[in-house]
């Protein structure tokens, strides 16, 4: 290069190689500016992740506990049994709204005989005490086992999500004060039976199992639905995007000829990428529910949306590995008489396979985190019963994990925003061991050459 | 296998499966967002206490809903609209032309609408006037309409704290939106005597529209998303108003503090004795083209607004919804099957 040469209105270099002239200090300080932008880049882009997480974790790992008080309940015959013959037809016409009161004698009794004493504790705080899921679920057992009327059981029951928060630390008795949900007796309450050794906090299966549940309760809300149906999706993006999308790279990185056309088909592929992919949900929603007739929240549609916004990502990440192979390859084999099919199922495809998988799984993960179109198409709904095994399970109503987040977030009670940062959570999850999978097959079934 | 031969037969599947989707079974229902939270526990409720499979409730907005709802009658079409504000004659009208003859109306409950600051911040003792003072892009002065010169509450009534204007109002596409604008501002520019000024100086609905007109100075600011975006926004600037529903505002008083209006603090129970001035009916439309083909369509409709459910001390009331006094007439219109006239 040209500062080997020695420019004549240049003082002499010093010739030592031990003392640096003036120049060499100027490089190698940029060089070392450099490397200092570099690593306070990194630094900042690590700081934004940990703060993300932090503030995700922080917000989000309480909703994988679940609060618990073990006192008796007795089932009463005057509340769930009123006429007392035990017809199960005259059982079914009493709610679930019933139930709560056998859940506040039963706690009345408790605080009387344990003789728990509690300044201004009204009806009102018993009767929010429990989430009001634990009467459905006391309404469901009865009704299943009706000998159970008279009797005397003793299970865990769930706390609401005010009473839940104070056991963790979301609810404080300032904030219980003015809180109209909640009140200063019902945490003393809370604290009371804490100290008795009544409450049991448990990991919160139910919020990963259980379906949704109304603003009533947030307690009991879970992401099963959520998780089926973006199970549902991928499948779908997997069964449909991956053949139509290595298919159509091999056609037209192997066998294509280069024209006008396949040039246009190039480029629009190219742009298919970059579509915000809203635009896919508005496709969606003409072309399958609008035109095709599909039903709407269902997973069939959902899947269909994301293969069409993954397609171009497969095809192109495909492409680029089909590149990858050396052509030298190609060449051998067509010298010893392989025809163009066999050079690129035998030999090509096995060697670009590891690359084709990394886009493909990179490709789902996009897939499982997309929000947007899913909002056209109806998942960001309700849905609490869970779809059935597939194939029919593809056409029932269901969520999503992304949606579910976005969905919980806009909810009034604050309960669900442990839940939504829980289920971000769970989301994460789900994301990091499909990009370990990618890299793990990666690492598997890389060549070298 | 071949891997070729698993992926046509999947295909094949795939698109066996899809002729052969299953009739519409569950209850669809969209529409107000306002009317989501309450919808969701009826259908959760429903769901728990009658052998019919769970209603599928999707929000998105009134107009959205009504739109959907007016689309067309069969499958693939919602049941049931939730709506925070009657339906519109043109929306009738739409309905009837798709083919969605018999829509049955029923009004299920009262919400309020509050005025909550940051919890923090001062105590507020407002009338409708004074808001509209304070939002109005124009207002009368020396017998002239100006652009409102208010900046501070205090500007508007010295007995208010000389903090500075900023009200956080639901977007145009809320059917809150509306109630705003007649409770508040056209109540408050007539009571100011704007609205009489106003029409001295040019026609009587050129009047009206320029009471309800809401200053763009970035002292009243749209609110597009739900009222979880409007607690985020007054979290992160002090001075800030906003306009919720009495039952967000129920399930975080620990964050907010409420206004008074015309001295009257809202609650269900001033609410339903009508004391508190802003409050509007709750709505829900249900199909009655799809009774028979939609199971448990009408049972769902009678389950809402059954005493237990939507009376005083069922789980709505428990949320914030103000009980219709009017209940027993509701349930008997649904029992009746009683349709929207046309002439509606």
């Amino acid at each position: 290069m040209s500062d080997v040469a020695p420019t004549p209105s240049r003082p002499t270099p010093a010739r030592s190689l031990l003392v640096e002239d003036a120049r060499t200090r100027r490089r190698n300080a940029a060089e070392r500016r450099f490397r200092a932008y570099g690593v306070i880049a990194i630094a900042i882009a690590v700081a934004g992740l940990a703060f993300l997480l932090f503030t995700i974790f922080r917000d989000g790992s309480s909703a994988f506990v679940q609060t618990y008080v073990k006192i008796p309940v007795a089932i009463e015959a005057s509340v769930v049994d009123p006429e007392g013959n035990g017809d199960p037809a005259e059982m079914q016409k009493i709610l679930t709204m019933s139930y709560g009161r056998l859940l506040e004698n039963a706690l009345a009794r408790h605080i009387a005989r344990n003789d728990i004493q509690i300044e201004g504790l009204e009806d009102a705080d018993l009767s929010t005490f429990f989430s009001s899921q634990a009467r459905a679920d006391l309404r469901r057992a009865v009704l299943a086992d009706p000998s159970l009327v008279g009797t005397v059981v003793e299970h865990p029951v769930m706390t609401s999500s005010r009473v839940d928060g104070m056991f963790k630390g979301r609810v404080s008795r300032a904030s219980a004060a003015i809180d109209a949900k909640t009140s200063a007796a019902q945490y003393d309450l809370a604290m009371a039976l804490g100290a008795r050794d009544d409450v049991r906090t448990t990991f919160n299966w139910n919020f990963i199992i259980s379906t949704d549940s109304s603003d009533n309760r947030p307690e009991a809300a879970g992401l099963g639905v959520a998780i089926i149906g973006s199970f549902y999706m991928m499948l779908i993006v997997l069964v449909l995007a991956v053949p139509i999308g290595v298919a159509t790279s091999i056609y037209l990185e192997e066998f294509a000829p280069q024209n006008r056309l396949t040039d246009v088909i190039e480029v629009n592929i190219s742009n298919l990428a970059a579509v915000p992919s809203i635009v896919f949900g508005i496709l969606g929603l003409a072309a399958f529910i609008n035109f095709m007739g599909l039903p709407r929240s269902a997973p069939i549609v959902g899947g269909l949306v994301l293969t069409l916004m993954t397609l171009p990502t497969i095809i192109i990440s495909t492409r680029a590995a089909l590149k990858a192979v050396p052509p030298s390859i190609r060449e051998a084999a067509l010298g010893v008489g392989a025809s163009r099919m066999q050079m690129v199922f035998h030999h090509v495809l096995p060697l670009a396979m590891p690359g084709i998988l990394t886009g493909t799984i990179l490709g789902l993960a996009q897939a499982l985190g997309e929000t947007a179109p899913l909002m056209l198409i109806g998942m960001v709904a309700f849905v609490t019963t869970y779809p059935a095994a597939p194939p029919e399970g593809f056409f029932d109503p269901a969520s999503a994990l992304p949606v579910q987040v976005f969905n919980w977030t806009q909810r009034a009670d604050p309960a669900f925003f442990e839940r939504a940062s829980g289920a971000i959570i769970v989301l994460l999850a789900f994301l990091l061991a499909m990009n370990l999978l990618a890299i793990y097959l990666r690492r598997k079934f890389e060549r070298r050459w | 296998m071949t891997p070729a031969k698993i992926t046509v037969s999947a295909l094949a599947l795939l698109a066996a499966s899809a002729a052969t989707a299953a009739a519409q079974e569950q209850i669809q229902v969209a529409g107000s967002s306002t009317v989501l939270p309450y919808a969701t526990i009826v259908a959760e409720a429903f769901a728990e206490n009658t052998d019919f499979p769970a209603p599928v409730v999707e929000g998105g907005g009134s107009g959205a809903g009504l739109k959907q709802f007016c689309a067309g009658v069969g499958q693939n079409t919602i049941d049931v609209a939730n709506a925070s504000r009657p339906i519109k004659a043109s929306e009738l009208e739409e309905c009837r032309a798709n083919g969605v003859e018999n829509v049955m109306e029923v009004q299920f409950g009262y919400d309020g609408i509050v005025f909550a600051s940051s919890i923090n911040g001062p105590d507020f003792v407002l009338t409708p006037a004074d808001i509209y003072r304070a939002l109005a892009a124009e207002v009368v002065m020396d017998g002239a309409t100006v652009a409102n010169p208010a900046m501070t509450w205090a500007d508007v009534n010295p007995a208010l704290p000389a903090q500075q204007i900023t009200v956080f109002v639901p977007g145009t596409k809320h059917g809150t939106r509306e109630v705003f604008e007649e409770k508040v501002m056209a109540a408050g520019c007539e009571a100011s005597g704007d609205l009489e000024e106003m029409t001295g100086l040019a026609d009587a609905d050129t009047a009206e529209a320029a009471c309800t007109a809401l200053r763009t100075d970035g002292r009243s600011i749209d609110i597009d998303g739900d009222y979880t975006e409007t607690l985020a926004r007054i979290n992160s600037d002090p001075n800030g108003i906003g306009v919720f529903g009495l039952s967000f505002y129920e399930n975080n008083t620990d964050k907010l503090k409420v206004a008074t209006i015309d001295g009257v603090a809202p609650s269900v129970e001033t609410v339903a004795s009508g004391e508190y001035p802003v409050s509007r009916p709750l709505f829900f439309y249900v199909k009655k083209d799809h009774f028979g083909t939609v199971p448990g369509l009408k049972e769902y409709a009678e389950f809402f607004v059954a005493d237990a459910i939507a009376g005083p001390g069922g789980p709505l009331a428990d949320y914030g919804l103000v009980p219709d006094p009017e209940l027993a007439a509701v349930q008997s219109a649904i029992a009746d099957e009683t349709v929207l006239s046309a002439a509606n």
